[in-house]
């Protein structure tokens, strides 16, 4: 239907259209189609060198784009200078004016845009209420800590109603409490103002706790896309398995009617076909089977306390696995002990063979 | 002894052959030199070991020695301009340049400095004599009809020290825009800013102390300097330095050419100090 996918093209905000970048013989990105719509929250996640910077850099403007090309709000970026883009950016270094109060650091980019001085005040003392930040107008930013960087970084991207706010592992350098906050702050900042966002991240807690959507990426390619949850729940590839949290890939056994099997235990699995499969099994969905009911056995490896869970590893002739248990007060099977296993329908995730491991 | 006294005196035992070589061979001549400003000299008593301020006296009365010194300090003033002109684009350049080609550049720059200044010097003189490469080249180009006069001028004093002097410029400028931010220039683009503003109001406020520390480096060794004003200015275009080793070693009054180092030196000192002074006032808010 061309008129439905017109449609949708004109309800993007942002597209990016077989998107494609290298250095040398070296390939950055390779084919990346992603289509955002306005308000969105999305993120590129994947490991370092897996492209997701570039793309960013390239959406920017500070890399020219070799292959494919980027519409924002149905216009070709290609050939836009990056300062004629009117993005918001914040670096991963924040990268603030030092020389530059926080005032005039969040002011700067008004000034460039030529508002005048009334209104540039009024807007930058918004963007400093926005991000929590009244009374620190005169301050330095080497005299900030790095949280309050990161908010100067954030409203100085804010205060010129970028189209588009991109965020480069604009976290990365707090320590783990307060980028917690941080991400709750950044959330809830971004869903008040509305703004369309691409965070690039290497931090899966982080891409989950504030996408839409998230785009999985690896060496240059995209892996799956989908909502945090639809993505952690069923990983389209052993690499998005892996990298969305722990899990376990076993070898199951596929009957060809929808069903896979590993010893005893059988559970229907959408899309399975016969023969030997790999499926995806989070820690926390393995249980273990009640006596006489269906399972595969498994002998316990290890079992390490840790407050508020149990974190249990064993041998199974499917392959190693991994087990949480909640701290319910029930016994846990000591070291060496032999076990059966079962998780139910709707615990596993086929796998397809993705690149990668 | 002790493990508490030996550890209170062994930094002293450890600093001690340095400290006593830094006061036999700076401290002890500087305070002689000092001291000797202030002793009295005759054509036929030669020096006589009795305060007087004769010296500076006859500094201060004599127009000749105000010449000389206002003439380092024209010198001094336009080697440093030069040497921020185009050193400061100079070392801009080379931050942006890839690794390999850098690290050639900063071979070019550096290179000289290996070798002696008069050696350079001398060189200079080769190329600025009225029948050297500089004026047979313009005048093969017919920009100049007879041969500029560089040899025993200002200009040449000027030229060759520049030469000498702007490594040190763009080493300092170019030690400050390594701790630039290197996303600083994206985050101005993207906020809407051209090339020169981003020039002007981000990259240039930031390396202002380099510069100025390179502004003093410049400006101290360009009033001190010996080689070049002697070789290019020859006998009559006297400077402080020249002006102090004729006074030593031609007249042979000693005192007196104390007097005229010590009055450079203090100079140097007060312009060295008062321009940390400002660097902190102004950028201790800025950087750390």
């Amino acid at each position: 239907m061309p008129s439905n996918e017109a449609s949708k093209q004109s309800m993007s905000h942002l597209v990016l259209e077989g998107l494609g970048k290298s250095y040398g013989a070296a390939v950055a990105v390779e084919g990346l189609d992603l289509s955002v719509a306005r308000g969105e929250f999305i993120s590129l996640l994947g490991p370092s060198g897996c492209g997701k910077t570039t793309t960013l850099q390239m959406i920017a403007g500070f890399v020219p784009v070799d292959r494919g090309r980027i519409l924002l709000d149905g216009g070709d970026l290609g050939g836009i200078a990056p300062n004629k883009r009117g993005l918001g950016i914040v670096f991963q270094s924040y990268a603030l004016f030092p020389h530059m109060t926080v005032a005039q650091n969040i002011a700067f980019g008004l000034e460039m845009r030529g508002v005048e001085k009334a209104e540039r005040e009024k807007r930058t003392l918004e963007a400093m209420a926005l991000v929590g930040l009244k009374g620190f107008e005169e301050r330095y930013p080497r005299r900030m800590s790095g949280g309050q960087q990161q908010r100067v970084a954030l409203a100085r991207a804010l205060v010129i109603r970028p189209s588009l706010l991109l965020l480069d592992e604009p976290l990365s350098n707090l320590d783990a409490k307060l980028r917690e906050e941080m991400q709750g702050e950044l959330r809830q900042i971004q869903r008040s103002i509305g703004t369309t966002t691409i965070l690039v991240t290497h931090d899966q807690h982080e891409a989950m706790a504030l996408s839409d959507r998230i785009v999985v990426m690896n060496r240059g390619r995209v892996e799956q896309i989908g909502a945090p949850d639809a993505v952690y729940g069923a990983p389209d590839t052993a690499f998005v398995a892996n990298f969305l949290g722990k899990t376990n890939v076993l070898t199951a056994t596929g009957d060809g009617s929808g069903r896979v099997a590993i010893e005893t235990l059988s559970v229907p699995l959408a899309g399975a076909t016969s023969g030997a499969l790999r499926i995806a099994v989070r820690p926390e969905r393995l249980g273990f089977a009640a006596d006489g009911a269906p399972g595969f056995s498994a002998r316990i490896a290890s079992r390490v306390f840790q407050g508020a869970h149990w974190l249990l590893t064993a041998e199974s002739a499917a392959g190693p696995v991994t087990l949480i248990r909640h701290n319910d007060g029930t016994p846990v099977p000591e070291e060496g002990e032999s076990v059966k296993l079962s998780f139910g329908p709707g615990d596993a995730a086929l796998l397809a063979e993705g690149i990668g491991a | 002894m002790s493990p508490d006294a030996s550890a209170r005196t062994t930094p002293y035992w450890l600093t001690g052959p340095a400290l006593a070589v830094f006061l036999a061979l700076v401290i002890i001549p500087l305070g002689m030199t000092v001291l000797l400003a202030f002793y009295d000299w005759g054509q036929y008593k030669g020096i006589v070991a009795e305060f007087t301020l004769k010296n500076f006296r006859e500094i201060f009365s004599d127009s000749y020695f105000l010449e000389v010194f206002l003439r380092t300090l024209r010198i001094s003033v336009l080697v440093t301009l030069f040497a921020i002109l185009i050193g400061v684009p100079e070392a801009y350049i080379l931050n942006r340049m890839s690794p390999a080609w850098r690290g050639l550049c900063l071979l070019a720059i550096l290179g000289p400095l290996l070798v002696s200044v008069v050696a350079r010097t001398l060189g200079w003189a080769l190329l600025l004599g009225s029948n050297g490469l500089v004026n047979r080249g313009l005048m093969a180009l017919g920009l100049i009809g007879q041969p500029l006069e560089f040899m025993f001028t200002e200009t040449g004093v000027v030229i060759a020290l520049v030469h000498v002097l702007i490594p040190l410029m763009i080493l300092a400028v170019w030690a400050s825009l390594q701790r630039l931010d290197p996303q600083i220039e994206n985050a101005a683009l993207s906020l809407g800013a051209s090339r020169l503003t981003i020039w002007r109001r981000v990259i240039l406020p930031q390396i202002v102390p380099g510069i100025l520390s390179g502004g003093v480096i410049v400006f101290a060794l360009a009033a001190s300097a010996f080689a070049s004003p002697a070789i290019i200015g020859g006998r009559r275009l006297k400077v402080a330095a020249t002006l102090a080793y004729d006074e030593f070693l031609n007249t042979l009054n000693w005192p007196l050419g104390a007097a005229v180092a010590v009055l450079l030196l203090a100079a140097l000192v007060i312009l060295t100090v008062g321009t940390n002074r400002l660097v902190e006032r102004r950028y201790s808010q800025v950087f750390e």
